[in-house]
């Protein structure tokens, strides 16, 4: 108690609060206590074959790993976009669609159902990173060069995007018929656990590693933190926001891999909608500041499954599609407030208070 | 031209025009150059007065969402959720008239109300809770998406009688009709919802012009800092700026749904993005304390004739669209940047002689 009150900014459950990773933690905590109470076969995972006679886990779980993957490596180049550039980027659901639109384009060239690849899929997939890159680099000179506000600026693609992805392919919808492509975005063969979540698994251990062992990280938390002093400092701010912006462009180009490869084959319209809601909430929910700086990458992906998480429990109490926003509005609202800095700022006077008051009675 | 002189006397601008001034300039030339040009080169239909008419009934609710949209950029903020405010309104109106049976001017007060219940509370979680103004009106756009789902989930058209009746008047102008080929007269006419947004948007523009809660706005835009020592109250501006914008989402949603005369889930999909689209080419800028009413109009104008251009010139795939209007946002947006920079240049080159 004696240290805590020497130390008023991180006073009992307010400090709690404080620590990043705790958000989607709690978050998470209370998502899985409220299906605990509602319906505990919300947990079952049961090992069953899947059409092809291969073992395959299955259960709301599995569903959450499995479908949460995109968000996660998503989140991973949105926290980097977020921190350095101290914005959003809301065109990586336009940017999968054009990356799926290229992968397609390669494989399949101008046919719509081809016998055969026109292309290996890692040839298309190197493809599809590059325009995925550039389309990248576009948003990030517009942010870093012509300091145009980060949203501002990806809404052009936002709006362009989808249209970009069905002119690619000339408006038609190609299905790759080649049964390895779709390993991508269900199951290997004799693996029971989804694909995608290694894919975000390694995605994760690979950023993890740079960085742990470059200082990209540092540099993206200065230039997000104050521009100018990190420029005195002699680094280059234009050039690390463009970096973040080509790296979420990787980012995209990977998830639009696994969407794609789930259907084998594209919906230009429908194709990750509101995805890029999802991902700035993840970054939200992992609790980091949406102006930029400091930013913690494993609360952004813990974030990204929570709000999974959620999606899924909507799911499951019949909350249809169409309707799903609005009640994940009414969360973000929530949680933005919670963490809002004049609300938390009332939060800890009023516990200060209290706890004065309860001295108060003590020593009386 | 006199105001020119008078705000660029007040700023002590070294330049001649004030930023807000020059863009303007810069979108109302473009789009008469777009107007001749569609004259010259594409068919004779954009010299009939109506095909100017039916771009504005198109685009009154555009024009309605836009002026608001600038309201809250001038202030140095952002609403992304009208685009789900209108199709929230149009839905639960269709509904209210269809299938609960309600009388017309009822409807109208809802739309306000869900409007102004939208503004006041995205207003305060912006203004005095200061949360980002695009989270919070994310969150709002999700939401009114949500909802409209939640009350109806399927398109229909509504066949209320005052409803149809108030649909379709026309305001026939006088002298703008064209003869067609057998020589039978076909008066220009504008539906209602144009006099409805060109009202307010002159009530704005007055506002803003020459207002004392007008030029708040400007104030807290251009720099929060030296607005609050001014004696601004700068939360309570920004939070009117919210509520403003809410209400003319609202009222925004109505004529928009007087033009569609039907609710769906999927209505004014992307109206946000062209309200954004248009205050930025109608001048406005996004970190505050620059825009201008008419220029937003002329910015809505201008959106709806390149589509008409792109259109009538031969490229009427679907995406392109998409494009155009996405490059002409992106060119305005290098322009803004470039001509902002160079302000920033010599202003700085003045400070210091």
């Amino acid at each position: 108690m004696a240290k805590n009150n020497a130390q008023p900014q991180k006073a009992g459950i307010a400090g709690l609060f404080r620590h990043q990773i705790m958000i989607p933690i709690a978050a998470l905590l209370l998502l899985v206590l409220f299906n605990l109470i509602a319906d505990p076969s919300f947990f079952k995972i049961t090992l069953g074959n899947n059409s092809d006679g291969n073992p395959v886990l299955s259960g709301y779980l599995i569903t959450i790993i499995d479908s949460g993957s995109e968000l996660a490596i998503l989140a991973l180049g949105m926290t980097l976009v977020t921190a350095a550039s101290g914005g959003q980027d809301i065109s990586v659901g336009a940017g999968i669609a054009i990356a799926g639109s290229v992968l397609l384009r390669v494989l399949c060239g101008t046919e719509t159902s081809p016998e055969t690849l026109h292309a290996p899929v890692i040839v298309a997939f190197l493809v599809s990173c590059l325009v995925a890159m550039l389309f990248g680099a576009f948003n990030g000179s517009l942010v870093a060069f012509f300091k145009i506000q980060p949203m501002i600026a990806t809404l052009i693609l936002f709006t362009a995007g989808r249209s970009i992805a069905a002119w690619i392919n000339n408006n038609q919808l190609p299905n790759v018929n080649e049964r390895s492509f779709s390993y991508y975005g269900t199951y290997i063969p004799g693996i029971p656990i989804p694909t995608p979540f290694f894919i975000a698994l390694a995605c994760f251990l690979v950023t993890w590693l740079l960085l742990r062992f470059t200082t990209l990280g540092l540099y993206v938390q200065s230039v997000g933190i104050n521009e100018k002093t990190s420029r005195l400092n002699g680094l280059n701010p234009e050039l690390i926001k463009l970096l973040t912006y080509i790296l979420l462009g990787l980012c995209v180009a990977i998830a639009a891999l696994i969407k794609v490869s789930r259907l084998s084959t594209i919906n230009y319209s429908v194709i990750a909608k509101d995805i890029e809601m999802d991902a700035i909430l993840a970054v939200a929910l992992g609790g980091n500041a949406l102006g930029g700086g400091k930013f913690s990458m494993s609360s952004s992906v813990l974030g990204a499954y929570v709000i999974q998480f959620l999606t899924t429990t909507l799911y499951k109490f019949q909350v249809k599609a169409d309707a799903l926003p609005a009640y994940k509005a009414v969360v973000v609202i929530i949680l933005v407030v919670m963490s809002a800095p004049a609300v938390r700022e009332k939060f800890s006077i009023l516990i200060k208070k209290l706890r004065s008051d309860k001295t108060a009675a003590q020593n009386s | 031209m006199s105001i020119v002189k008078r705000r660029s006397g007040e700023l002590r601008a070294p330049t001649k025009m004030t930023d807000t001034n020059l863009l303007t300039m810069i979108t109302i030339c473009v789009f008469v150059a777009m107007y001749i040009f569609a004259v010259l080169f594409l068919k004779k239909g954009f010299l009939k007065p109506q095909t100017f008419f039916n771009i504005l009934n198109a685009n009154a609710a555009l024009i309605i969402l836009a002026c608001g949209m600038s309201l809250v950029m001038i202030t140095g903020g952002i609403d992304i959720s009208v685009g789900g405010v209108t199709a929230l309104v149009s839905m639960s109106c269709a509904v209210y008239l269809d299938h609960k049976g309600g009388s017309l001017p009822m409807a109208v007060l809802m739309a306000v109300g869900i409007g102004l219940a939208f503004g006041l509370v995205q207003g305060y979680l912006v203004a005095y809770l200061e949360i980002q103004p695009f989270i919070v009106t994310l969150a709002g756009m999700f939401f009114a998406r949500g909802a409209t789902t939640i009350v109806y989930n399927k398109p229909f058209n509504v066949a209320n009688e005052d409803f149809v009746k108030l649909k379709a008047t026309r305001i026939l102008i006088p002298y703008m009709g064209t003869y067609n080929k057998r020589g039978k007269y076909i008066p220009a006419y504008i539906e209602i919802g144009v006099i409805v947004a060109i009202a307010l948007a002159i009530l704005l523009f007055v506002l803003l012009k020459w207002a004392k809660p007008g030029r708040n706005f400007y104030a807290v835009g251009g720099n929060r800092q030296s607005a609050l020592m001014l004696g601004v109250n700068v939360k309570r501006t920004i939070f009117f700026s919210h509520l403003i914008c809410g209400l003319m989402a609202g009222i925004g949603g109505f004529v928009y749904f007087m033009h569609v005369g039907s609710g769906s889930p999927q209505h004014a999909s992307g109206a946000e993005m062209n309200a954004i689209a248009s205050s930025i080419i109608g001048g406005t800028m996004l970190t505050g304390g620059v825009g201008n009413i008419i220029g937003t109009v002329f910015g809505v104008l201008s959106l709806a004739l390149i589509q008409n251009i792109v259109s009538s010139a031969g490229l009427d795939d679907a995406w392109w669209t998409g494009i155009t209007v996405a490059g002409m946002l992106c060119i305005f947006l290098v322009v803004q940047s470039i001509i902002i920079a160079r302000r920033k240049k010599a202003n700085a080159a003045a400070a210091k002689q």
